[in-house]
Parts: structure tokens; sequence; C-alpha cells
């Protein structure tokens, strides 16, 4: 059995990036409590194509919180209110009959809108070309156990490796910074022997773009590790910090 | 390392050449600041401690008080350069909060309309939300503080063994017999812990020391260090007013 709620939704609508964004207000009448988010956001579309209006262009992908395509901010909080979850997976039933969801795009500098809840964060992209690679011996493949990973490492860079680069650090952080994104990537592969041999001038290069990309600073709010949807913990942050005094440290 | 000149035969590692940035540059990178903003906060906690200590010798002899002033002000150049240095740290820790607190605008140029915390991990509370304001009345109240009390006006008086020194001891008790200067110094001595509940766990956490096994005992000991030290500044104007500078504590 499933009850049908009603939800008054408000959501930014923007033609274009340079057009003069505004809240659309909208009422949903047919909202099933299975329905995930971008579920009730396809109902939302349907409704508004029958009527001949434009949907409200949303990203998505996976939707089974894998991909980190969705970025929506739900009521002020990114990817909305359940901890470790990604709006793709956050069902209707975490609300009730009648109740008002705000809708917004992550707002940062660094991310402009492209389209209603759509942003650019290709800055994102131009953060790993910096330096979130390794250079591997291609050929025939390794022996898998030639060599050994220390658990603790290996369980530490599996824990950052788990960025879906969705976005949620920078959506919800006061100062727009992407710190967590930004360390998490760095971080996922200085652990590793893999990564171990660029390991300084990634860590340089990656904040270097991080700050170019128009990020703000961290002021370690925590924020971000609240929201994010694989809950990756801010030592990362300060594992970043620690890396790089190394790495200027060294020359 | 094998791997590495393996690798370096056989393929171009990066993309991009990378310049090591200076050590000055690095300071001016975004994690350069919060590592300078993390130093110079633990060196300006460190140095309230030596303050508190300090404080404390008014509850010793009727004379400790005027001794250790005087003690202090015949280092000569090396009180001064303590006091350049302490300036220093302050300035500089100062521009950087302020500097962070200008940049969010630039990263955020439209913020929402709707806007709330997540909870749990967060640390978005009073104190690390209000660090600006609380940052810049310290900083006003610094002016203040030395006006007042290392340039305020005293009596010269003798101790036991004849030397002139500064009546000091007697300028804290009448300025905290005094109900608005004993409230002020409260008020402002509360933001300053206001601020070391968010500050002094942020400023490990800067530096990289915290990890995810150790930032709950940073945590902890951060809040009962703020606790203590605090508390420790807070009870000498309280104490001194409500027993009137008479109390059994100060020996005359």
């Amino acid at each position: 059995m499933s009850t049908n709620m009603t939800i008054h939704l408000r959501y930014w609508r923007q033609s274009g990036p340079t057009a003069k964004g505004y809240f659309e207000d909208r009422t949903l009448s047919t909202v099933n409590e299975h329905m995930s988010f971008l579920e009730m956001l396809d109902v939302l579309n349907e409704e508004l194509q029958l009527e001949g209006k434009d949907p409200v262009e949303f990203d998505y992908d996976c939707r089974e919180g894998i991909c980190g395509s969705c970025n929506l901010v739900i009521n002020g909080q990114a990817h909305g209110p359940k901890k470790g979850t990604a709006c793709c997976q956050l069902h209707m039933r975490n609300y009730s009959d009648g109740d008002h969801i705000t809708i917004e795009p992550p707002r940062a500098s660094a991310f402009p809108v492209i389209k209603d809840l759509v942003v650019d964060r290709s800055a994102f992209d131009r953060i790993i070309e910096a330096g979130g690679y390794v250079s591997v011996k291609t050929g025939s493949a390794q022996e898998a156990n030639a060599r050994p990973i220390p658990k603790n490492d290996a369980d530490l860079a599996f824990d950052y490796a788990a960025c879906i680069g969705c976005g949620a650090c920078v959506a919800a952080c006061p100062n727009a910074s992407a710190s967590l994104f930004t360390s998490a990537k760095i971080s996922h592969l200085s652990h590793l022997p893999q990564g171990d041999v660029e390991r300084s001038n990634r860590v340089v290069a990656m904040v270097e773009q991080m700050e170019e990309e128009g990020f703000g600073d961290c002021s370690n709010f925590g924020e971000c590790e609240a929201v994010c949807p694989k809950e990756i913990s801010i030592a990362a942050i300060a594992d970043m910090r620690r890396d790089y005094a190394r790495a200027v440290l060294q020359g | 390392m094998p791997v590495c000149m393996a690798l370096n035969r056989s393929i171009n590692c990066s993309t991009k050449s990378i310049i090591m940035p200076t050590i000055i540059k690095a300071l001016q990178s975004q994690v350069g600041r919060k590592l300078m903003t993390g130093i110079t906060g633990i060196a300006l906690m460190l140095f309230l401690v030596v303050h508190l200590a300090g404080n404390y010798a008014i509850f010793a002899s009727a004379e400790a008080f005027n001794i250790y002033t005087k003690k202090l002000e015949s280092l000569g150049i090396l009180l001064y350069i303590a006091e350049a240095g302490l300036l220093f740290f302050v300035l500089y820790h100062s521009y950087l909060g302020i500097s962070i607190w200008l940049g969010k605008r630039k990263a955020r140029s439209s913020g929402y309309e709707v806007y709330k915390s997540r909870g749990g991990a967060s640390r978005q509370n009073l104190a690390s939300r209000s660090m600006i304001l609380s940052g810049i009345t310290i900083l006003v109240f610094l002016v203040v503080h030395i006006w007042s009390f290392k340039f305020g006006e005293t009596e010269m008086i003798m101790s036991a063994d004849g030397e002139p020194m500064r009546d000091l001891r007697q300028l804290v008790i009448d300025s905290f017999t005094t109900w608005y200067i004993a409230l002020g110094y409260v008020v402002v001595l509360s933001l300053v812990m206001l601020h070391l509940f968010h500050g002094a766990w942020s400023a490990f956490t800067s530096l990289g020391v915290t990890s995810k096994n150790n930032t709950q005992a940073f945590k902890l000991g951060a809040y009962i260090f703020t606790m203590v030290l605090m508390l420790g500044f807070i009870f000498i104007p309280v104490y001194i007013f409500v027993t009137g500078g008479t109390g059994s504590l100060i020996a005359y």
C-alpha cells in the first residue's frame, strides 16, 4: 500500500548561464511515498510538459547513489536531510503530506549554473587533471600480491576513494571550499605505493588548481563531512595539509 | 625506487610541469594560509597560558604581582622582542581570518534562499560561525586592554627592599571593583572562550595533526583546555568584583 502526498515545491529556474534566475512554485498532489526524490521531479516534469512548458533540468545518471551526478540542495541541505545518502536515494517517505520543499542548485562561483538546477562542475575535472592520477607501467599485468600494502593504508585509501565527486561538500560549505573533494582525491592515491611517485607534485598541483578555480578557504566547519553521501571524513583535509607541508619543505 | 625508474623510462609521468613553490609562496596558498592560522593560533594560546600563570601572582603575597610586573619590564630588549613577536602573531592571525572571511563572498557570489546545517559530523555552531565577530571583538579589546594596564597610570610605591615599583596590583583591583570594567572583561573573556571552542581544535586540524582516530580526543582535549584556561581568566575579575577587592585570597 502506498499513500499519495501533496508536496509544495519551490525550485530554481534559470534559462541559461547568463540569464537571471528566479524561484517557481508548484504543488504536486500525486507524490507516492516510494518515489525517490528524482522520480518526484520526473512527475513534476511530466506535468510541466503536458502543459507545454519547459521541464526543470536537473543532473542525474545512475540513480543508485554511486555516480555523483545528482547534487540538489534540498531545503538548504546538500542532498537533503538523510545522512550518507545522495538525493537520488532519498525517498519521499522521508517527507510528510503538505511539506514545503525548496530545491536550489549548488551555489558556488566555481560551479556556474548551466540551466535550472544543473551546474557546471568541470572545475572538479580540472583539479583531477592537475594531479589526480598515477603513472603505471603498461604491458602484462603484475601479479596481484606482488606489492603488499598494509591493511590500514589500504582501508584509508578505500575510504577516500569512495568520493563520487558530486560537489555536495562545496554546496554545503559556508565558504564554498572544495577542500574535502580535493583532499579525498589526493589522499586516496598518496597512501598507496602506486601513487607515491607523484606524491609531492600531486598535492601542490591540485591545491593550486583548487584555488585557481575560485573555491573558498576551509574553516574546518566539517559541514562537508556531514553532507557527504559517502561520509568522507575531514581527516582527509588534515592529511592534505600534512602532505602539502611535507612537499614544500622537501622542495 | 625500482618502480619509479621503470616509470621514468616508459612514460612521461606528468602532463603539467610542477614548480615546487617557495616557502613564501606556499604560505600564501589556501593550505599555507590555514597552516599559518593554526601556527599563530597555537602560539597565541601558549601565550595565554603564560599570561594566566602571571595573573595568578595577584593571589600570592602582597608584593608578588608588582614584583612580577617589574621583572617583566626590566627585561628590556627581550621584552620588546617578545612584544613585537606577539604583535606580529596577532596581526598575522587577524589578517588571515579576515581575508578568509572576505573570500567567502567571492567564492559564493549568490547565496542560498534556504540554508541549514545537516548536524551530525558538522561543527557548524555558534562558536565556528562567529569566529570573525569574536575575533574582531578580541582585537579591539586588546587595544583597550594594553592601553589600560600596560600604559595605565599607577602610583609608585616602595617594595620591602626599598626598590620603587609601579603599583599595578592596585590598578587591577581598582579596575575590577568598577562594575562596568569587570563586566566588560567577563564578556570579552567569554568571547575568547567561544573563539577557542572552535579555534583550539581547529588549529590542530589546520596543522594536519588530527586524523580519523584521534580527532575525538583532540576535540575533547581542546574543550577541556579552553574551559580551564578561560575560566581561570574569568575568575580574577569576578572574584575581585564580588569581594570588593578585599577577599581572603588577596593578601595585604
